[in-house]
Formats: structure tokens, C-alpha cells, sequence
């Protein structure tokens, strides 16, 4: 018998949630610790963000507007730190990994692809924290931005719920991209200004009209960003687009649609790649 | 003499059909990738949306009043702005697509190819798309955001020639840049971006030089994409773009002697740069390096 047989068959077998919860860490490890290793990315993730906010910025002040916007600006693009890592590293990241060959290995392995989604999440949504509040410090700090919290539980809620609902949209989004092939970069690339402009990133979200406000609301950062600057910025109440605690109940309904909507799509769309014999295609 | 001439014209050979197979090329892997109706959408999604975002920003401070000298200012600039995104970057790109992603450097080194002219020939696509989306950005802010163009008043081959030397001073941006990435390995999509981010800052693209800290300022002096956008605003709307005192002190033809004079030195810096980053590059080995797409 094999050295490898045998540490195989003393080893306890991890079976169930036990198994589910293991790979979720696995999956988040390299997230949380490979990106940091490499410090050029870490760089750029700040520094792009930055030279946005600061033209935004520059283009509010060449046009006289009151000191409210530019921390609207700045909350905004540190916010935009978030809905790239969805996009780049949840939406399209199977499409990256049928590039590279991982994908039949996920499906091969003895665990779910819920899990392995579920770490991704967690791994990038920690990392992108990480980025997140540098940006904001480094542009609050650039720009004078003050920032006062009005309910810190609150905003430690809005900003679960809208963690939680939009990497719940980024593993449903994930298993349609199972689909995609070199497509998926296409339209990655896509989601960025349009979502950009209509969930109000530079600008508060109520000043699209409220019907077109409430469609765009489906993109959690619309709600959430909307929240927390009425939670940060006190004078921000009068351009918030909906009453906080409405956008509370909207945030946890959105959580629930995408987290069941990312498990059932996830088993249907990996049926349907497997039936059309996609898994491992790769068209450049 | 026979023996240069043959020379010369041989050489011209490779330039050209390394020049026009890349445009093809580079045309394929733009567009390829859906049906043209839906490839048309996606080129002008983008650009509108980033427009419209800086549309809305402008009219919720001032109430939609579209007929300030600054709104055509920022419009067009942003406009304008696309083909820096798109040659500048596009040609830089196209050394990560062909080294990480499709993993054919190696080929197109051993191939009969003259390899700038390939990377300016991989730009071109991204040109004619990015004319597409200024075009429609201009015509749509003419129809309904009141951006006062008279097209009988343009001096139209002044603005072409200006249009044309800008783009070309961006096409030898991009081969600098694409030396710099021949010696970056680590999967540098960034730098591309940045620069055209740090660009769009200094630049007074958005907005007059004057609104930066006066630290900041003179860089946006030196660079050339600051007088090219100046002049392609005067041309088109006249005294509304001349109205901010940044560049007010020069006249038309001072800024297009000014913006001669960067493409000329941009086109010998690329060219020494382009060579000396080549030149390391495949000293390191670095040419087919791939570091996982």
C-alpha cells in the first residue's frame, strides 16, 4: 500500500457541513492572503479609485457645488472597490477558472460548489474591506471630507445587509457566467459605468427620478450606498432616496432573493453546462 | 543605391502588412465576440453612461443650466477623452492579450514581423470604435443638451489635422507604454489604466487647470493631451472654450505648433523607449513569460 493510501484511510473523512465549512475557508484563504502578496495589485486597487474620485471631485468644485458631494464622491468611489471585486473576482470568476483549467476540477472534487462560491465571497469581500477603508481614509484625508455617524449600529446593519445581498448577486451572476465564454469579459466590462450611473455612485441615487431609483435598487450598492451616506453625512437625510429603515427591509429582501436564487441557478446552470458540454470549453 | 532602395522598400513592406494584418486582427478580437447589433450596443453603452453620469452631476448643481460656457468645456472633453482610453491603453493592452492571455508573443517574435508596427496596427480597432462612441457622444449632446456647435463655422480640416495628430501622439503614448509593459510581468493591467486615469486628472479634461492645487498644475502643462483637447474644444464651440483663463493666452495655431512639437518628441522618446524596454525584455527572458491569465 501507498504511503499517500494509507494517510488517506487514517484520515477522519469530512463529510456534510463540516466539509461545506472547510472548503468555504479553503476557497477564502487565497483571497484574504494571495492578495496581499501581491503589493502592485494592492497599489492599483487603491490608487485607481482615487484619481476617479479625485476628477469627480474636481469637476464638483469646478462647478461651485456645496461640500456635501465631494463626500458623496468619496463614499461612492470607495465603494466601487466593492462592485469590482463582485464583478471581476465573483461574477466572472468561473469564467477565469475555465481559462485556467480549475473548473472540472471544482466540479471533480468531493465538495460543493455552493461552498467554494460562499469562500470566494467571504475571502473577497474581506480583502476588498481592506481597500475599501484605505480609499476612504486617503480620500477623506485628501479632500477634508467630515464624516459623522449618526447611528453606528445601523450602519454596521446597512452595510452587512449590503455586503451580504451583493455577493449574493455576484455567486448568482457567477453560475450565469458558467455559460460564458470569452463573452463574460465583454460583459464584465460592461457592468461598470452603466451601474456606475444608475446606482448613483457620484451622486445621490434620488436625483434619477424614483421609479428609475426603485428599478436600480435591485443592484444592492444603490440602497446601501443611499443609506449609509444619510447614516454618515447628517445633512445627507434630505438627499437620501428612501427612509433608512425602508432601505433596511429592501436590503434583507434582496439578501434572501439572491442567496436562494444564487443555489438554485448555481444547480441548474452547472446541469445545463454540463448538458451542452461548456465546463471545459474555452474559446478565446 | 539599387541595394537601399530595395532595402528601404522591403522594409516598408513588413511595416505595412505588419501594420494592416494587426488592424485586421485587432478588428476580429474586438468585435468577434457577438453579433454586430449587440456589438454596437455594448460600444456605446459605456461611453454614454460615463457622459451621462457627468451630465447629471452638473445639472443637479445648476439646475440643468446647460448654457454655461463650462458644460460644453466638460462634455467635450470627456468626449474627446475616449480615444486616450482607447489608443492609449488599447495599444499597451495589446502586449498582456497577446503574451497572458493568448500566449502567442512567442510566435509573433519568431514570425516576419515588424513588431511596433503590429502593436500600432492592434490599436486601430480600438480607434474606429472609440470614433464611433465620440461621434454619437457629440451628436447626442448637440440634439439634446444643448451643446452649440455651428458646422458651418468649423474650420474642418484644421480640426481633422488636429484630431489626427493627437491620435497619432497617442498611438506613440501607447508604444512607450507597451515597452514598459514588455518588462512587467506580474499580470500589469493596472498601469494602463492608471496612466490614463492620471491623465484624465492632469489633463483638464473635465475640468480648467485652474480648479487643481497650484502644485499640481503644471503638470497638466506638460502634457500634450492638455493643448489637444483645448484645441479640438475651440474648434468646435469657438469662444465658449476659450473663455476659461487656462490656455487663454494662446492662440490657435500657437497651441497646434505646441502639440507638433510633444508628438515630435514623443515619437523619437517611444521609439528609444520602445527599443530599450525590447531590449531588456528578451535580456530577461521576459517576452513569453506568463504569470496565469
Amino acid at each position: 500500500m501507498s504511503n499517500v493510501a494509507i494517510t488517506a484511510s487514517i484520515l477522519p473523512k469530512d463529510s456534510s457541513w463540516k466539509l461545506f465549512f472547510k472548503t468555504v475557508l479553503a476557497r477564502a484563504y487565497p483571497r484574504l492572503v494571495g492578495q496581499q502578496r501581491e503589493k502592485s495589485w494592492m497599489f492599483f486597487d487603491i490608487f485607481l479609485p482615487i484619481l476617479s474620485i479625485a476628477a469627480y471631485v474636481y469637476v464638483y468644485r469646478a462647478i461651485g457645488a456645496p461640500e456635501e458631494y465631494i463626500g458623496f464622491v468619496v463614499m461612492g468611489g470607495a465603494m466601487t472597490a466593492f462592485w469590482l471585486n463582485v464583478l471581476w473576482s465573483m461574477s466572472s470568476q468561473l469564467y477565469w477558472e475555465k481559462e485556467q483549467g480549475n473548473l472540472a476540477l471544482y466540479i471533480m472534487a468531493p465538495s460543493s460548489m455552493m461552498a467554494i462560491l460562499l469562500g470566494m465571497a467571504l475571502g473577497g469581500m474581506l480583502a476588498t474591506l481592506l481597500r475599501a477603508v484605505v480609499i476612504l481614509f486617503i480620500g477623506g484625508w485628501i479632500f477634508q471630507v467630515r464624516f459623522v455617524i449618526v447611528d453606528f449600529w445601523m450602519l454596521l446593519l446597512v452595510f452587512f445587509l449590503t455586503m451580504t445581498a451583493l455577493y449574493g448577486l455576484g455567486m448568482m451572476s457567477a453560475s450565469l457566467f458558467l455559460l460564458l465564454s470569452r463573452e463574460a469579459w465583454h460583459l464584465a466590462n460592461l457592468a461598470q459605468e452603466p451601474i456606475y450611473l444608475i446606482s448613483g455612485f457620484y451622486f445621490p441615487v434620488k436625483n434619477l427620478g424614483f421609479w428609475l431609483a426603485l428599478s436600480a435598487s435591485l443592484i444592492p450598492l444603490t440602497m446601501g450606498l443611499d443609506a449609509m451616506r444619510q447614516l454618515v453625512f447628517p445633512s445627507a437625510a434630505q438627499f437620501g432616496f428612501l427612509d433608512v429603515r425602508f432601505e433596511v427591509i429592501g436590503l434583507s429582501v434582496l439578501c434572501f432573493i439572491f442567496l436562494l436564487g444564487a443555489r438554485f441557478l448555481l444547480n441548474y446552470m452547472e446541469k445545463l453546462a454540463i448538458q451542452e458540454g461548456r465546463l471545459t470549453e474555452s474559446r478565446r | 543605391m539599387i541595394a537601399m532602395q530595395t532595402h528601404i522598400r522591403s522594409s516598408f513592406s513588413i511595416f505595412w502588412r505588419s501594420f494592416r494584418l494587426a488592424t485586421w486582427l485587432g478588428w476580429q478580437i474586438e468585435s468577434n465576440w457577438a453579433d454586430p447589433f449587440l456589438f454596437a450596443i455594448y460600444s456605446l453603452i459605456k461611453p454614454l453612461s460615463s457622459a451621462a453620469i457627468l451630465v447629471i452631476m452638473y445639472s443637479i448643481i445648476t439646475q440643468a443650466n446647460f448654457d454655461s460656457p463650462i458644460f460644453p468645456y466638460i462634455y467635450l472633453g470627456n468626449a474627446f477623452y475616449m480615444y486616450v482610453g482607447h489608443v492609449m491603453t488599447g495599444i499597451s493592452w495589446a502586449v498582456i492579450d497577446d503574451r497572458e492571455h493568448y500566449k502567442t508573443m512567442k510566435y509573433i517574435y519568431t514570425a516576419p514581423v515588424h513588431f511596433p508596427s503590429y502593436l500600432l496596427g492592434r490599436g486601430v480597432a480600438r480607434f474606429i470604435i472609440a470614433s464611433i462612441s465620440v461621434i454619437v457622444t457629440i451628436v447626442f449632446g448637440m440634439l439634446f443638451l444643448k451643446i452649440s456647435i455651428n458646422l458651418t463655422q468649423v474650420n474642418w480640416g484644421f480640426f481633422l489635422l488636429t484630431l489626427l495628430i493627437g491620435v497619432v501622439m497617442l498611438a506613440l503614448m501607447g508604444l512607450t507604454l507597451a515597452g514598459v509593459m514588455l518588462l512587467l510581468v506580474h499580470h500589469m493591467f493596472g498601469v494602463g489604466e492608471a496612466v490614463a486615469g492620471a491623465l484624465y486628472l492632469f489633463s483638464g479634461a473635465i475640468f480648467p487647470l485652474e480648479v487643481l492645487p497650484v502644485y499640481l498644475r503644471p503638470i497638466g502643462f506638460l502634457m500634450p493631451i492638455t493643448y489637444w483637447l483645448e484645441l479640438l474644444r475651440r474648434l468646435l464651440v469657438g469662444r465658449v472654450a476659450s473663455s476659461f483663463p487656462t490656455l487663454q493666452s494662446f492662440s490657435n495655431v500657437e497651441l497646434f505648433l505646441i502639440l507638433i512639437i510633444l508628438t515630435l518628441f514623443f515619437a523619437v522618446f517611444s521609439v528609444i523607449v520602445f527599443r530599450a524596454c525590447e531590449n531588456r525584455a528578451k535580456e530577461l527572458g521576459l517576452i513569453d513569460t506568463v504569470t496565469n491569465y
